[in-house]
Parts: structure tokens; C-alpha cells; sequence
């Protein structure tokens, strides 16, 4: 099970739920959540899936990649040095991660 | 899905790929309050097209996590719906009447617009030479093609790619990956050299034969063999044979641009368009890969094929149909994704530009920054993301990349991010 809950920049919480393992970016995309673009289709090339991960969930995290760690340079809103994530690198639903909660950026572009 | 039997939008947009997609989404986000229509060709629902050579190909087909529309589409199921979009998918458009203002449908009914928008991306080059209408023989272009290149793929043994361009490549990496024998065939003497320096070319040329792929550089296509009408090997013009029961076409796309052309409208490598997107008719427009535009930095006009043109110009012509427009100046980038190694351009480079390497290729890390007349016009980095996001800020239209220059980059200790940091610094 994954289960995703997005707040939008006012705190407005918006919940997926779904059986299989799915990123944040494309379970965004697919539930249609405002907020996150996910351009490049997932492989940490244009930073426009940008999230601020709740303080909870950020031990339980694939730790954050070179080539993701420079993207995040690239993001419309100010990076958060301990909380921005690229969320087609998170996976929910698999090893370790069931839920999550993420707030979501002014802008991604 | 919207049934609507209108016969006019204020705003009609042929072709639902990622510039029509992001347009109309851009346009609501606008706050744009007016019927929109959207004319798209092919069946189904919008969906991306860059993972259909990568992930999605790589991905087992038999999976129901794989589903045709799994990992790909473009928004969600009920967008479209959400937009107050009147999408009108199989309707592909015969013309485009400009003194009535309207699209005549090839069912020759009529479809009226105040302002419409070519987002009619490209078309795969056909390859011309005898043989290529055998069965096995396929281009990848679309999510139909993806998905029978997928389904084949998975029963081939020798896979002939033609095309050493960007999906050509991506495409034989994943079938190297997937343990066909690959032969990949190129007409010129480096890869994807329309888009790339010859360091970078070379290095990709070395790396896909280090992971056993056969690329046959400087050489060309005589005709395709068959037994039964099905591919069964491919002749090249120097002679040699080589055996395939899977022939993938890449040698390249012309923009779909024959609608625009027939209605008169100016044709200049792809559908002309001036800086604000606009075409010799000031009630028509076009974006993404159909469009051809003067590029701010250098007024060249260039035709571009890729995710950010196609989005940027939606997005600037959402603005300009809203009032609120101005020049299109965005800085081009391109990425591709190729056996693990992850490329990244910024900015566009052209024969004859100075390169100045910096990184070392034998580690497989580097980038090759392009300058004309003294002055950084392009970066390509190989599995170096941090001179890539650096090299977007330095050749941003706002930034002092007339100050980068060869004889500053030449130095040892040189770094473009922390260049690019000064720059923001003093910005």
C-alpha cells in the first residue's frame, strides 16, 4: 500500500491512496494534484516535482543522490536544505516507506 | 469526456502533446475564461514522450503495473474535463480555412476558431530505401510504436538501429541492456552530430561499444532484406550483411507542418513564428516542435525538438493570448539518458564553436562548454549535473555570461558552480 498525503502551500491536505509502489511525482500527476509538473517525466532532469518532505518521514528516505542533489539547484521555489526532495526520486509503497506527507512549493516553474 | 457539439472556440489547438497539453493548462492557469478546443489526431489520452525510448521501454511489458498508459501519461484521467477543455481525439484536421476562420475536418464538417494554434510537433523521416516497408521494420514516435517496439523487443535477438541520433541511441542501450545483439548504423562520423561536439559524439561512440554495441559510423543503408515480407537482415553501401529480426528507424523527424503550408502560411524549416510565437497570420500561432523561432540571444531562427521548447513556448503563448505577453527568450536545454549515462545541454551549439573541456572523460564525468566569438554559448555535461544547473543560470538572458570567457574557464582550478554562484552574487 502507499499512501501520499500532499498539503498545498495554505496546509489543504490532498490523500492518494493506491495498492502498488508509486512515486510522489507520478502519483501527483495521475490523481491530479496541483502543484507538481514532473516535466521530464521522472529522471531527475527538469526539478519541476519539487516537495518539502514532513520532518516525520525524512529518516525512512532513500538518501538523496548527486545528480539530485545538483537538480535541486534548479527549483522554482527556495530549496530547503534539510526538507526539498525531487518526488519521482521517492518512492512510496516499497522498502521501508508506506506513507508520507509532503508539502508542495509556491511554484515549480 | 466533454460532449460538446460547439462548432467554435476562441481558441482552437491542434495536437495534444506536451506544448498543446501545458497551453491549455497554462491558459486556465492565466486565468483564461474562454471555449477552448483541442483537435489531436491520434486516439487516447495525452501522454509523455520522453520515457517512451527509456523507462518504458526498458519496463516488462507483461506487468500489469506496465499497462500501456502506466508511467506516461501527460496529466490526470479527468484534466481535460477539470479545464473545461472540448478535446476531440481521432479528429484529425484536412485543413485550415483562414478567411472563414475555421479547421475543416476530414469528415468535411467545420470547426471555427478566433485564434488557433499549431502545437503539431513531428513526424518521423521515412527511410527510403528498398526493403523498408518489411514487416519488423519500425520508427518510434508515438505510444502506439513504443508499445509494439516493447512487445518485439522482447522476442528479438538482433536488433539493426538505424540512426545514431538521440532515440536511435537510447533505444539500442536498452536493447543491448536487454541482451540482443545490437548494431547500430550511422551515415555520419560520430553520433548525434546535428546536436553535439565532437568530444561529446566520440565519448557516447566509445561508450555504447564498451557495452558491446556494434556502431558502424560513416556508413549507409543500401536496402533491407526479407524473407516472407519480414525483416530478415540489413545491406549497407560498403558491403556488408547484417542479420536482424528487428529494424528500428531513427534518422530523424521533419516538422508537421503541412496543414500551416497548404493554408499559405509563411514556411521556414518548420512553421515561421516571430518572437511572440505568431505566425504570418496574426490569428494563428505555433509552438514546440512544428515552430520555427528567431532565438533571442543570437536571432538565429531555430527549430527545436524537446520537452522544455515545447513547454516554454506554451507557456509564453498563454501569456501573450492573455494580453500579458512578452519575447520568447528562454534558454534551450535537452537531456537523454543512455545506458546509465546521463546527459545534459544548455544553451545550443554549431559548427565551429570553441571547446574547452572541463572534468575528465576516463572517469566519465565532464562537460564540454562551447564558446563562439569568446563567449559560452552551450554546455554539454556527461553525468555532471552541477555544471549543467550552473551553465542554465550563467547563459540565463539576465546573467553576465559575456564574462565567461575561454581564457577564464582554461585555468585548473576553475568551477562552474561556484562561478555561477559569483554571478548570482554580483547579479
Amino acid at each position: 500500500m502507499a499512501k501520499i498525503i500532499y498539503l498545498n502551500a495554505s496546509g489543504t491536505p490532498q490523500t492518494v491512496d493506491q495498492d502498488a509502489p508509486v512515486t510522489v511525482m507520478r502519483a501527483a500527476i495521475e490523481n491530479g494534484i496541483d502543484g507538481i509538473v514532473g516535466e521530464c517525466g521522472g529522471q531527475a532532469m527538469c526539478a519541476t516535482c519539487h516537495v518539502y518532505v514532513d520532518d516525520r518521514y525524512l529518516d525512512r528516505l532513500v538518501p538523496i543522490g548527486d545528480d539530485e542533489a545538483e537538480m535541486l539547484d534548479c527549483t522554482a521555489a527556495d530549496r530547503d536544505d534539510v526538507r526539498s526532495r525531487l518526488g519521482c526520486q521517492i518512492l512510496v509503497g516499497g522498502a521501508g516507506l508506506d506513507e508520507i506527507v509532503v508539502t508542495l512549493p509556491s511554484t515549480q516553474v | 469526456m466533454v460532449t460538446s457539439t460547439s462548432t467554435v472556440a476562441d481558441i482552437v489547438v491542434i495536437g495534444a502533446g506536451h506544448a498543446g497539453i501545458q497551453l491549455v493548462d497554462s491558459l486556465r492557469a492565466e486565468g483564461f475564461s474562454g471555449a477552448i478546443a483541442l483537435f489531436e489526431a491520434q486516439l487516447g489520452v495525452p501522454y509523455q514522450r520522453p520515457p517512451l525510448s527509456k523507462e518504458f521501454m526498458a519496463a516488462d511489458p507483461a506487468s500489469t503495473e506496465n499497462s500501456a498508459e502506466h508511467g506516461v501519461m501527460l496529466r490526470g484521467p479527468g484534466f481535460l474535463v477539470d479545464m473545461e477543455v472540448d478535446f476531440r481525439p481521432g479528429r484529425a484536421v484536412s485543413s485550415v480555412d483562414r478567411v472563414a476562420r475555421e479547421l475543416v475536418l476530414t469528415d468535411e464538417s467545420r470547426f471555427g476558431y478566433r485564434r488557433l494554434v499549431f502545437a503539431t510537433g513531428a513526424t518521423n523521416r521515412a527511410l527510403t530505401v528498398p526493403g523498408a516497408d518489411l514487416g519488423g521494420v519500425i520508427g518510434l514516435k508515438t505510444l502506439t510504436d513504443a508499445e509494439e517496439l516493447r512487445r518485439r523487443l522482447r522476442q528479438a535477438d538482433q536488433v539493426v538501429v538505424i540512426g545514431a541520433g538521440f532515440i536511435g541511441l537510447e533505444f539500442a542501450a536498452v536493447a543491448r541492456a536487454s541482451g540482443c545483439a545490437v548494431t547500430v548504423i550511422e551515415f555520419n562520423d560520430r553520433p548525434m552530430k546535428r546536436a553535439l561536439s565532437a568530444t561529446t559524439g566520440n565519448y557516447f561512440a566509445a561508450a555504447h561499444r564498451s557495452r558491446g554495441i556494434e556502431l558502424l559510423l560513416g556508413e549507409a543503408v543500401e536496402s533491407l532484406v526479407g524473407d516472407a515480407s519480414v525483416v530478415t537482415g540489413v545491406r549497407t553501401a560498403s558491403g556488408k550483411s547484417i542479420p536482424a529480426d528487428l529494424v528500428v528507424v531513427g534518422v530523424g523527424v521533419t516538422p508537421a507542418d503541412g496543414l500551416a503550408r497548404a493554408a499559405g502560411l509563411e514556411i521556414d524549416n518548420g512553421i515561421s513564428v516571430d518572437e511572440m510565437l505568431a505566425t504570418s497570420d496574426p490569428a494563428i500561432f505555433a509552438v514546440g516542435d512544428c515552430a520555427s523561432y528567431p532565438m533571442a540571444a543570437t536571432g538565429d531562427r531555430v527549430r527545436l525538438e524537446s520537452v522544455q521548447n515545447a513547454t516554454e513556448h506554451a507557456r509564453t503563448l498563454a501569456r501573450v493570448l492573455c494580453g500579458r505577453g512578452s519575447a520568447y527568450e528562454a534558454v534551450p536545454w535537452f537531456w537523454s539518458v543512455q545506458g546509465g549515462i546521463r546527459l545534459q545541454i544548455a544553451g545550443l551549439a554549431a559548427p565551429g564553436d570553441v571547446e574547452v573541456m572541463l572534468g575528465n572523460p576516463d572517469e566519465a564525468q565532464f562537460s564540454v562548454l562551447l564558446f563562439r566569438s569568446d563567449r559560452l554559448v552551450a554546455v554539454e555535461s556527461v553525468n555532471r549535473a552541477a555544471d549543467h544547473v550552473a551553465a542554465r543560470r550563467i547563459l540565463a538572458p539576465d546573467a553576465a555570461c559575456g564574462r565567461l570567457t575561454v581564457a577564464e574557464v582554461t585555468g585548473p582550478a576553475f568551477n562552474l558552480k561556484q562561478f555561477s554562484r559569483s554571478v548570482m552574487a554580483t547579479a
